[in-house]
């Protein structure tokens, strides 16, 4: 077959607006544009190059697309046609990992790890394999099972500890990033949990004890130290510590106000972004909380579809932490990150979930937590820090057996809803009649109550103010708004799943009482 | 009261010592104030209510149904589901106190009552793996240095170094005297280091040694834990191996050789233990911290919320560690058992014609086969592990993975299967050495 060269791209491709190759000019000038005239030879050149270089590596796909077969590529949807211009800038420019997931995620060379990978390739048994290699390599001791078999099975009340959940089992060292079960049951529950709407792949998950490693494994290989996340406001404290502590990545906050019902705007996201830019600080990734903590609303559709393409355009990285996913109550509906990835033209490996049981099923002390990532080097790197925080075995068993147990799941699932639901209404009914206004929230186990009549001054120290007095007068622990860096001061998280129905007339009562001593010294 | 410990300066990381860990924002100290004044509707009415914890307790009686109607699931917790909801529900990095309790009396066990460790010193982590990466983030700033002595395990290139930017300077050990650690080497060692321009923070010694398998004579202790102070560093005893000696009294602790001195500089000294190697229970991910400096304690405290211990197995080993008639037995069959297969691996290397250093702890024998390298460089000890590995179909690790500074040198384990197994194993290597003597007298002849 004769091969003719073509120089123009296929027709599906072309966007004569927002060519290409138009974009990819633009980009470059970006830093001129924005003021850096000082640098201006230092720009030009190497924007010069690169514009130089991408008109040659466009001439040479073109030829390429000609000798191969070229696929059938069905029409992309066009929302907007920064989204077309997305397919090219995302087989050029691909989102980067941090030095150290580089460095981890590359195989090891130190022969006592290849050694022991050679035995999983080819173990010795006894009566299955007997010509496989001995492991002589792992220190390990196996010698006393049957002692702590016996005490177990002595001591564990009128039951018997069954072959399923023997000590033989769960004792030895398993995968650092949990047992292949485990992970099987996760992604059936994170399908159940996410509406359905979504398959989860057991081989792009990396377990942790909880979803606090998933985040600070996450940190370390997605930014290096100094590098910094966007992260919409208010948002969870324990970010601070999960994020900035170790892995030395700032959070940079990108303000919701209450005129949105805090929800995110692109505006202020782009804003936040260039001032960084400014500032010479290296923007790797955007990490929101959805449904949100401490808010409790659930991002819409369109949102996400707007948070890809910043991401995209910018290509950085998106950490969706989604711990909250089975908490839901109201009307909407939530959308997992994971299920407006199908698309064709996303780059999958910029996006990243966090999930967990300590939320949606209540086992926060058993320590479960998953990073579901679709790129390959941060699978491989968050595989290997997962050996700072496996979970342990016999949790690993025992909450395998519960998840496996659909029907059990499923009652969970809708009482649990409907619990919650009962909870907030009645509890967010109550507020209002205090004259405490809450954001609108359809997930979660909190409100977000607005107090900001109640403060004085109307400042950060007027709500540290009112928050010590709940706390020593009305003996009631709430969260103010700055913990959670919210801009608007007055603004309380007040979590209500800690309570029972039958209680919330006593802590109304508490309330109360604060409001009053409130209103009678002002 | 537990044990108290004058506290002057030896320092600590940028990272163990900033505020970025938050907790004095009011998110968590409403969380202290509710800690040490929880609301209950019968027992103390006055109370404070937790409402800034998102914390789901709506549906757990759900649980508790499954559970008891599942006494299988149940069994791994303990007793039907009383007291489930508590523990499921647990996250405190205090850890469960009858849990550390249980732990300070096990490592008191182990060292035959000569110590005596304060549950309230003792952190939880899951596994000596994160212990020890949590001490080097806690002691050393990027960059800065640990002394660490030649042969050591493998994975202290990761837990040590990987995310914490530190650097291993070793301490060179060789068989001229049994890969003791002397002081010129401790000396030595620490010159190399600001030769290379590095702070160093510490010295991290295992105690007993892998690969070594063998015990750090008190002497030697005695001299470490001068040089440490001395210099004004850190000492880091990883005693992992604690309770796998073959006989008790061989093993002496460092926290041993501290009550000694009346706990005098004990600030800078820091033990690590697990039960992974004693208890052969690795899954569970039990690991503990203990040290005699309060700042680490609560610094490494706050840290472990990375890598806390479930508190289900928390809860399933805090019997069986209090249960001291149970760990004293078990804990003199496993010394027996090792013992025995020892004998059996050492008598069986030297009937094919191959010494190990004389070993009296841990899991591995330490072998010598440099009389069988091509050439007695690394690559022939590689080209040797080569071989073992594709031809006579064993792994066993090459003293170079382990930083050692004679190349021959392999390190064997011997606890991780049946006996037949092993006899296998060294049919297996008394054929090979057969096959080289073989080789060898036709080439001579």
């Amino acid at each position: 077959m004769t091969q003719t060269r073509k120089p123009a791209p296929k027709p599906e491709a072309q966007n004569p607006s927002f060519s290409t190759s138009g974009m990819k000019l633009i980009v470059p000038l970006q830093g001129v544009v924005q003021g850096r005239g000082g640098l201006l030879l230092g720009t030009l050149v190497p924007c010069a190059l690169f514009y130089f270089l991408q008109l040659y590596l466009k001439r040479r796909r073109s030829s390429d697309a000609t000798c191969a077969t070229p696929p059938s590529e069905p029409a992309l949807p066009r929302t907007s046609s920064r989204s077309n211009l997305s397919a090219r800038a995302g087989s050029i420019s691909r989102v980067r990992i941090s030095r150290l997931a580089s460095q981890i995620s590359r195989p090891d060379d130190s022969l006592y790890y290849v050694g022991l990978d050679r035995v999983s390739i080819d173990p010795f048994h006894a009566l299955h394999n007997p010509h496989g290699v001995i492991q002589l390599g792992l220190s390990d001791n196996k010698l006393c099972f049957d002692l702590i078999g016996e005490w177990f099975a002595r001591s564990l009340e009128g039951s018997v500890v069954s072959t399923s959940l023997s000590i033989n089992g769960i004792a030895p060292y398993q995968t650092f990033d949990g047992m292949m079960e485990l992970k099987m049951a996760l992604s059936d529950f994170m399908h159940q949990v996410m509406g359905e709407s979504v398959k989860f792949d057991p081989s792009n998950m990396v377990l942790t004890a909880g979803a606090t490693p998933a985040i600070e494994i996450l940190s370390f290989c997605l930014a290096d130290h100094g590098n910094a996340f966007l992260v919409p406001t208010p948002y969870y404290p324990g970010f601070d510590r999960d994020v900035r502590w170790r892995p030395g990545v700032d959070l940079i906050p990108v303000h919701c106000r209450s005129a949105d019902n805090f929800n995110l705007n692109i505006t202020a996201l782009e804003q936040a972004y260039s001032q960084a830019r400014k500032r010479g600080v290296k923007v790797r990734g955007i990490l929101i909380s959805n449904p949100s903590n401490p808010v409790g609303n659930i991002m819409t559709q369109d949102m996400l579809y707007s948070l890809l393409d910043f991401a995209e355009e910018k290509n950085i990285h998106i950490i969706a932490d989604e711990v909250f996913a089975g908490s839901t109550y109201g009307s909407e509906k939530f959308v997992s990150i994971a299920e407006i990835l199908d698309s064709d033209y996303i780059d999958k490996s910029r996006v990243h979930i966090i999930y967990g049981l300590s939320k949606d099923l209540s086992l926060a002390g058993f320590r479960v937590g998953v990073i579901y990532s679709f790129n390959d080097s941060v699978l491989a790197a968050a595989k290997k820090l997962s050996r700072f925080s496996s979970i342990s075995a016999p949790t690993q068993r025992l909450v395998t057996s519960m998840l496996s147990d659909k029907r059990f799941i499923r009652e969970y699932f809708e009482t649990n809803r409907k619990r919650i639901r009962q909870v907030h209404d009645e509890f967010v009914d109550c507020l209002s009649k205090l004259g405490i206004k809450c954001a609108k929230s359809s997930a979660g186990m909190f409100c977000w109550a607005d107090m900001s009549g109640l403060i004085r001054p109307y400042s950060e120290k007027g709500e540290i103010e009112l928050w010590e007095k709940f706390l020593s007068v009305a003996k009631i622990n709430i969260t103010p708004g700055s913990s959670c860096h919210c801009i608007e001061p007055g603004w309380f998280r007040i979590c209500f799943t800690t309570i029972t129905l039958e209680e919330i007339p006593l802590v109304i009562e508490r309330i109360r009482r604060v409001v009053e001593s409130c209103k009678s010294s002002s | 009261m537990g044990i108290e410990i004058e506290q002057p300066c030896v320092e600590l990381s940028n990272v163990a010592v900033s505020e970025t860990h938050g907790e004095n924002s009011p998110y968590f100290a409403g969380w202290k104030a509710y800690d040490e004044n929880p609301y209950d509707e019968f027992t103390n009415p006055s109370g404070v209510i937790q409402m800034g914890l998102a914390e789901n307790q709506v549906s757990f009686d759900l649980i508790e149904k499954y559970l008891e109607e599942h006494p299988e699931e149940a069994s791994t917790w303990g007793n039907g589901a009383s007291g489930f909801r508590e523990n499921a529900l647990f996250q405190d990095y205090h850890g469960l106190k009858t849990f550390r309790t249980a732990m300070a009396s096990f490592m008191e066990q182990v060292r035959g009552g000569r110590a005596k460790f304060d549950p309230q010193r003792i952190v939880l982590t899951a596994g000596a793996t994160a212990a020890n990466e949590l001490l080097t983030f806690i002691l050393a700033n990027p960059g800065d240095a640990l002394l660490v002595p030649t042969p050591y395990y493998p994975g202290f290139d990761r837990d040590l170094r990987w995310r914490t930017g530190v650097n291993i300077v070793p301490i060179n050990c060789d068989s001229s005297n049994n890969f003791q650690i002397t002081p010129e080497a401790l000396e030595a060692s620490y010159k190399d280091a600001e030769a290379m321009n590095f702070k160093v923070r510490g010295v991290l010694i295992t105690n007993p040694s892998n690969p070594l398998g063998i015990t750090i004579p008190r002497e030697v202790l005695e001299e470490i834990l001068d040089f440490v102070t001395r210099k004004n560093i850190h000492l880091v005893s990883d005693e992992i191996y604690s309770g796998s000696v073959f006989s008790s009294s061989e093993f002496t602790s460092v926290a041993e050789i501290l009550e000694a001195r009346e706990n005098r500089n004990a600030e800078r000294v820091h033990i690590v233990y697990s039960l992974s190697k004693d208890l052969g229970l690795p899954g569970f991910r039990v690991g503990t911290i203990y040290s005699y400096n309060d700042k680490v304690v609560t610094t490494a405290r706050r840290m472990s919320s990375f890598t806390l211990i479930s508190s289900q197995t928390q809860h399933l080993l805090a019997s069986m560690l209090s249960d001291e008639r149970f760990t004293e037995s078990y804990m003199e069959t496993n010394r027996e058992r090792l013992r025995k297969r020892y004998q059996m691996i050492i008598e069986g290397l030297r009937s094919a014609g191959i010494e190990c250093l004389n070993g009296n702890a841990g899991l591995f024998c330490w072998m010598n086969m440099s009389p069988l390298l091509e050439k007695p460089t690394r690559e022939g000890e590689l080209e040797l592990w080569n071989t073992i590995l594709l031809q006579v179909k064993l792994n066993i690790s090459p003293g170079s993975s382990c930083h050692c500074s004679e190349p021959g040198w392999f390190r064997v384990c011997f606890a991780n299967m049946s006996e037949h197994t092993l006899e296998i194993a060294l049919q297996r290597i008394r054929d090979f050495m057969a096959r080289i003597r073989t080789e060898t007298e036709t080439e001579s002849a």
